[in-house]
This record gives structure tokens, C-alpha cells and sequence, in this order.
């Protein structure tokens, strides 16, 4: 028998008798009265920097305020063909980009992470690989709790998808907390009202 | 191999390093509470986890096919190991079959079981680990010593001597920003140029055939996306029935590990991207022999947070290296004697049963009492020393003898008080590291019969 088949087969032999289920109540979940400043003070104190933007216009003009010796990549206000340049950069190219723009898809309060699948990022390596990631996202966008999170997304739509929360990070040296690691050395969340 | 006893020894003996081990873990748990107590639901959560996880063990075989067939409608191949020797041969066959030279590797406690570094080094094969953590173990040729903080037994200078060896910083430099910089520099040649990466699983999704991978530095990420194969090796305990039930154990996950509201990055990965190969290789290597007993089968509920580690008394102050094994803590003292009892039988004793690691736990395993039914079926299968053995036998006639049991009490207050180096020498145990007691006038039961009537 193939290692597929015992596993299988002692699994049944061995699994206790049947349990059923929990119900999830998302009536005794913790809520939030103002989502936004909830998910600007979590995500504040992971690292990350909230920047508030009221109209389309100064939104678009922060997005092009960027010098021209800065690798900017924007996935936003790309056409359709820079968008496939995007999707077909390699590793050692996406390593020199210093200022990705990518869009949020959902935000969630209690922790600061965003969702973001495929579709958004583009190219799945940019939102890891780049030195600064920039993240555009609409307040209405902010749900409280992750169980909420999961209630509006698909995780299986696109190949790959990810909550992100702050910029990469680790404590692996004596606990002292450092930004930047191996991906962002920042994240900003562009918040659109 | 020395026993957890004798390797606990050797680490304490730096009480100065003992203390700042002891203190810095102490300080994690406390993270972890300040999170907990920010959520008015814990506990729900904490019963919601608990039961999601009872749920799937009770219908794993079914899960486990469900899982296999979507994962394999996403297009990613699914591969069945009954023992770490068969995860390793999958793996080192890809490797081969493909032709890879550069492998990249980030945190998976699965793989540390299994060995897979050693055996493909064994086999010529290099492979680097990304997590700075395991990085920095890496090249010290250490195991990790805790399963969130793997490097947590090194301070800063141990680091700098490290990286001053294997990446040229400037020696003496201890600044963790200074060194974090040029392991980036140097794990990124590596990300860039990486064929096959292999990353652990925090969750499988049976429903929808995909799973989770959750890091703080992204190194997962950063070499999945890359290379043209991606490796996910995971025991098959990993399995959740729905993605909806990931929204509990999101929440539970890093609040008990390091008191984060959530990682940096929780990815979900389903299918590879154009061009790419996706694997997973799903571990039995004990698991369903641990299912089929009732006492221990919750220990697969585990979601790794290791929290029990960072509240343990005898983990903060023994270090994960005086376990031995590569799940350390009150956890793997539960998790290791199933994989191997005569070699592990000495772990269920490394704890002082004071229940700290049940009362952290996410999806509440009964920690401290199936360490206690381990040391019952340790001593019952004859693998504890002749010493304990005889001291327990003794301990068991003196017990069940009261007459013998007040005469023996009134002996050793005697002795205590008239010589006390009887007891205040190497040959006792009890002496060893403390002072003993001064010995009362009399015992509790002369007390009790004297103030009875009052």
C-alpha cells in the first residue's frame, strides 16, 4: 500500500468520534466606533504610517510627487501595458525598485492588516521585494475584525493573496525590534475618505 | 545524549545568562497578556479555536482527502510522507529531478523534525535558511532553541562574533539595526537567485485546497515568489475545514506567540503562479499513531504559537537545548515521546505541572495533564532510571505506612537540626541550587492534634 493509503486508512481507524462544528457569533466579536481610527492606531503602532487623503486630485499628485532618481513602480495609475511589464519582472529587477503603489483591497481595524490579492499586487514578488511599499485604500473599506475580513473575501479568487500589516520586521536579535528586514523598510497606507 | 536534567545543568551555569533568558521569555508572556486582555472575546476564542480543532481530528481522513483533491484542482501536487525519511526523500527527488542548485528555506518546525537540512547536506545539498533567526542559528551549526524565536538564547554579541565570521561586519559591532542590515544584504543574493523554495504551513484550508504561511519578515514570500518550485511541508494536524475559521486562528495565532495583533504577513497561497511548480507534502511520522490515543490526541491541536514555552518555569530557565529535540518546550515534552519514548522519556519530567502552559494555550491542550499521564506511561513501560524508580518505591512504601511515615518525619527534623550537613550536601538533590528549610518544631498532623480542641 502507498504511504497516501496507510495515512488515510490509520487516519480513520484512529480519529475520535465525530464532533460537530462551533457556531462563530459574530455578535459577541469586539466593534469598533470609529473603525478608521482604530485601524490608523494599530497600524501606527506596528510600524507603519497612515496619511489621510480627502480628494483624488492631491491623492494623485502625492503619487507623482516622487523624484526621478526613485524606482517608482505604480500599479494604480499604470495602463495596460505597463501592467504587463510589471507582471513580467523578474526577481533581479523588482530588487531595484525602490516605491511600490499597490491597492488595498480591505482593511481591518483590530489588527492594521490589509488584504491584497494577485490581481492588485500585479506581480506577486513587488509588495515583498520593493524598498518602500505604498498602500491606497478607500475608509469604507474597514471591516473590525478579521472574522469580518473573511466574510467579504474570496481566498481562493486569484492563485495568491495576502493580509499585510506594517513593514517587514523581526525581534531575532536579543528581542529589539527592527523594520526592515527582508522586505519594506516602510509601509504606508494612502487612506482615501 | 544528555537528558534535559544534565543539559540544564550546563546551561544554568551562567546564572547571569539563566536570569536574562528567564526575564526576556517572561516578557513575551506578558506581551501576550496585555493582547489577550484586549479582546473581550479571548476566551470565546479560545473555545471556538478548541473546538474547530476537536472537530477536524474527529473527521481528519475525510478533510485530508478533500484537501487533496482541491489542492490538486489549483494544480499543485500532493505528496503523501509516512515518516520524515519519506518527507526527505520527496524532497531531495525534486531537487534532483529539477536539477536545483540554490534552495532557499524558510521557518518550518516540520522540516527541523524531519532533519532535512542534515540529509540533504548529506547528500551535498546546501540549503540556506531565511528566517534571520534560523539564519543566524544556520551558520553557528545550532538547532534552533524555541520554535517563534529561534535564536533566543544567543545575545547581541553572540550574533556580531557570528556575522563577523560568516558575513565580514565590523567586529564588535552589536547593534541589532547594523546586523538585521547586512543579513538583509546577504539573504537577499540568496532570494534573488533561489530555484526551489521551501516553506512550512501554519494552515491548509480542506474547503478551497489551499494553505497559509505566516511570517513577520517575509521571507516565505520572498522566496516562493521567486523561485520556480515551491516545496510546503506540513503535518497533517495543519488542516482547518473552512477559510472562515482561519479569521480565529489569525487571531489567536501571534497574540499568544509574541502579543502582535497579527503577523506581518499572513499568505495564502492556492494555486502557482504561471510557470511555476507548487508542492505540498503532507507528514504523517507519528501523527495518526498520537490520534489513536485518547490521552494525547489533543496535543495535535497545536497551532505552534509557543506560548507554553515563553510562560513555562522550566523552559525560561533550562533553554530549548536541553530538550533535545526540535519542538522544545511543555508542548514538544507532550509531542516527542510519541515519536520516540525510550529517547524522550525524560522530557514529561522537565515540568513543574503548574499548569501555566494549559491556561496560555490557544486552543486549549491540556498541557500539564497529559505531561503527568506521560510520566505514568513512561514509568509503566520501565523507561525511567533505577534511581527514580527505587526513590519512588520507597516513597511508596513510606507513604502507605503512617506509623513508619511520623517516625521518619520526626528523624529528619531531628537530624536537620542537630547536624544539618546530613542534608546540606551534594548527595541530596534537593540541596542542589537552594538552601533547605529550617526544620520546623514539629509537623503539621503533632500541630493539629495539639490545637484541635482550641
Amino acid at each position: 500500500m502507498s504511504s497516501r493509503e496507510n495515512i488515510l486508512k490509520a487516519a480513520l481507524e484512529n480519529q475520535p468520534a465525530f464532533v460537530a462544528l462551533p457556531q462563530i457569533n459574530l455578535e459577541s466579536v469586539i466593534n469598533y466606533e470609529n473603525l478608521a481610527a482604530q485601524f490608523d492606531l494599530i497600524l501606527t503602532r506596528i510600524g507603519g504610517t497612515v496619511e489621510h487623503f480627502e480628494d483624488e486630485a492631491s491623492l494623485l499628485a502625492r503619487m507623482a510627487s516622487h523624484s526621478p532618481e526613485e524606482f517608482v513602480i505604480n500599479t494604480i495609475t499604470a495602463d495596460a501595458e505597463g501592467l504587463a511589464n510589471i507582471n513580467k519582472m523578474n526577481s533581479v529587477q523588482l530588487e531595484a525598485v525602490d516605491v511600490a503603489y499597490v491597492r488595498g483591497a480591505l482593511g481591518v481595524a483590530e489588527n492594521g492588516a490589509v488584504w491584497m490579492d494577485e490581481n492588485a499586487m500585479v506581480n506577486r514578488l513587488l509588495p515583498f521585494i520593493c524598498q518602500h511599499l505604498v498602500v491606497v485604500l478607500k475608509v469604507n473599506e474597514i471591516v473590525p475584525t478579521m472574522h469580518h475580513a473573511y466574510q467579504k473575501i474570496e481566498v481562493n479568487k486569484t492563485g495568491f493573496g495576502s493580509f499585510i500589516a506594517g513593514p517587514s520586521k523581526t525581534a531575532d536579535i536579543e528581542q529589539s525590534l527592527v523594520i526592515g528586514a527582508h522586505g519594506p523598510r516602510s509601509l504606508t497606507l494612502l487612506l482615501q475618505f | 545524549m544528555k537528558s534535559h536534567a544534565e543539559a540544564a545543568a550546563e546551561f544554568i551555569k551562567d546564572g547571569e545568562r539563566t536570569d536574562w533568558h528567564d526575564e526576556t521569555l517572561w516578557f513575551v508572556r506578558a506581551k501576550r497578556d496585555l493582547a489577550a486582555h484586549g479582546l473581550p472575546e479571548w476566551e470565546q476564542l479560545r473555545d471556538w479555536a478548541s473546538e474547530i480543532k476537536n472537530h477536524t481530528l474527529s473527521n481528519i481522513s475525510q478533510y485530508l482527502t478533500a484537501f487533496e483533491k482541491n489542492a490538486n484542482a489549483n494544480g499543485i501536487t500532493v505528496h503523501w510522507a509516512a515518516d520524515a525519511e519519506e518527507h526527505n526523500r520527496i524532497i531531495h527527488k525534486l531537487i534532483k529531478d529539477n536539477g536545483i542548485e540554490k534552495i532557499v528555506k524558510s521557518k518550518s518546525m516540520l522540516t527541523e523534525e524531519c532533519h532535512l537540512n542534515e540529509y540533504l547536506n548529506h547528500h551535498g545539498i546546501a540549503t540556506i535558511d531565511t528566517d534571520l533567526g534560523e539564519r543566524i542559528v544556520q551558520l553557528r551549526q545550532e538547532p534552533p532553541s524555541h520554535i517563534v524565536l529561534p535564536a533566543i538564547h544567543l545575545k547581541k554579541q553572540d550574533v556580531s562574533d557570528t556575522f563577523h565570521e560568516f558575513l565580514h561586519t565590523e567586529k564588535g559591532n552589536n547593534d541589532p539595526q547594523y546586523l538585521t542590515e547586512a543579513a538583509r544584504i546577504h539573504l537577499r543574493d540568496h532570494f534573488v537567485a533561489s530555484e526551489l523554495a521551501i516553506t512550512g504551513v501554519n494552515f491548509a484550508i480542506a474547503e478551497t485546497g489551499g494553505f497559509v504561511v505566516c511570517t513577520n519578515e517575509g521571507n516565505a514570500d520572498m522566496g516562493a515568489h521567486t523561485a520556480k518550485i515551491h516545496v510546503a511541508c506540513m503535518g497533517f494536524e495543519k488542516l482547518i475545514p473552512k477559510a472562515e475559521h482561519l479569521g480565529v486562528f489569525l487571531r489567536l495565532l501571534t497574540r499568544s506567540a509574541t502579543g502582535q495583533p497579527i503577523t506581518t504577513y499572513s499568505s495564502h497561497f492556492h494555486r502557482p503562479r504561471p510557470g511555476q511548480q507548487m508542492h505540498i507534502v503532507i507528514v504523517d511520522n507519528g501523527r495518526t499513531r498520537q490520534l489513536g490515543r485518547p490521552d494525547f490526541r489533543n496535543s495535535l491541536k497545536c497551532i505552534r504559537c509557543a506560548a507554553c514555552f515563553n510562560t513555562c518555569p522550566v523552559y525560561r530557565r533550562s533553554g530549548g537545548h536541553s530538550y533535545h529535540t526540535a519542538v522544545a518546550g511543555p508542548i514538544g515534552s507532550i509531542l516527542n515521546p510519541n515519536l520516540d519514548m525510550k529517547a524522550n522519556a525524560d522530557l514529561p519530567f522537565a515540568s513543574t505541572l503548574c499548569g501555566s502552559c494549559s491556561n496560555v494555550c490557544p486552543v486549549k491542550i491540556d498541557i500539564h495533564e497529559q505531561l503527568w499521564k506521560w510520566r505514568q506511561v513512561i514509568v509503566a513501560e520501565g523507561y525511567v532510571g533505577a534511581g527514580k524508580k527505587l526513590s519512588m518505591q520507597g516513597m511508596g512504601f513510606l507513604f502507605s505506612h503512617p506509623n513508619l511515615y511520623r517516625f521518619a518525619g520526626k528523624m529528619g527534623r531531628f537530624f536537620m537540626r542537630i547536624a544539618p550537613f546530613m542534608v546540606n550536601n551534594r548527595l541530596n538533590p534537593w540541596y542542589k541550587q537552594r538552601e533547605m528549610p529550617a526544620p520546623p518544631k514539629e509537623s503539621f498532623g503533632e500541630w493539629y492534634i495539639k490545637n484541635r480542641k482550641k
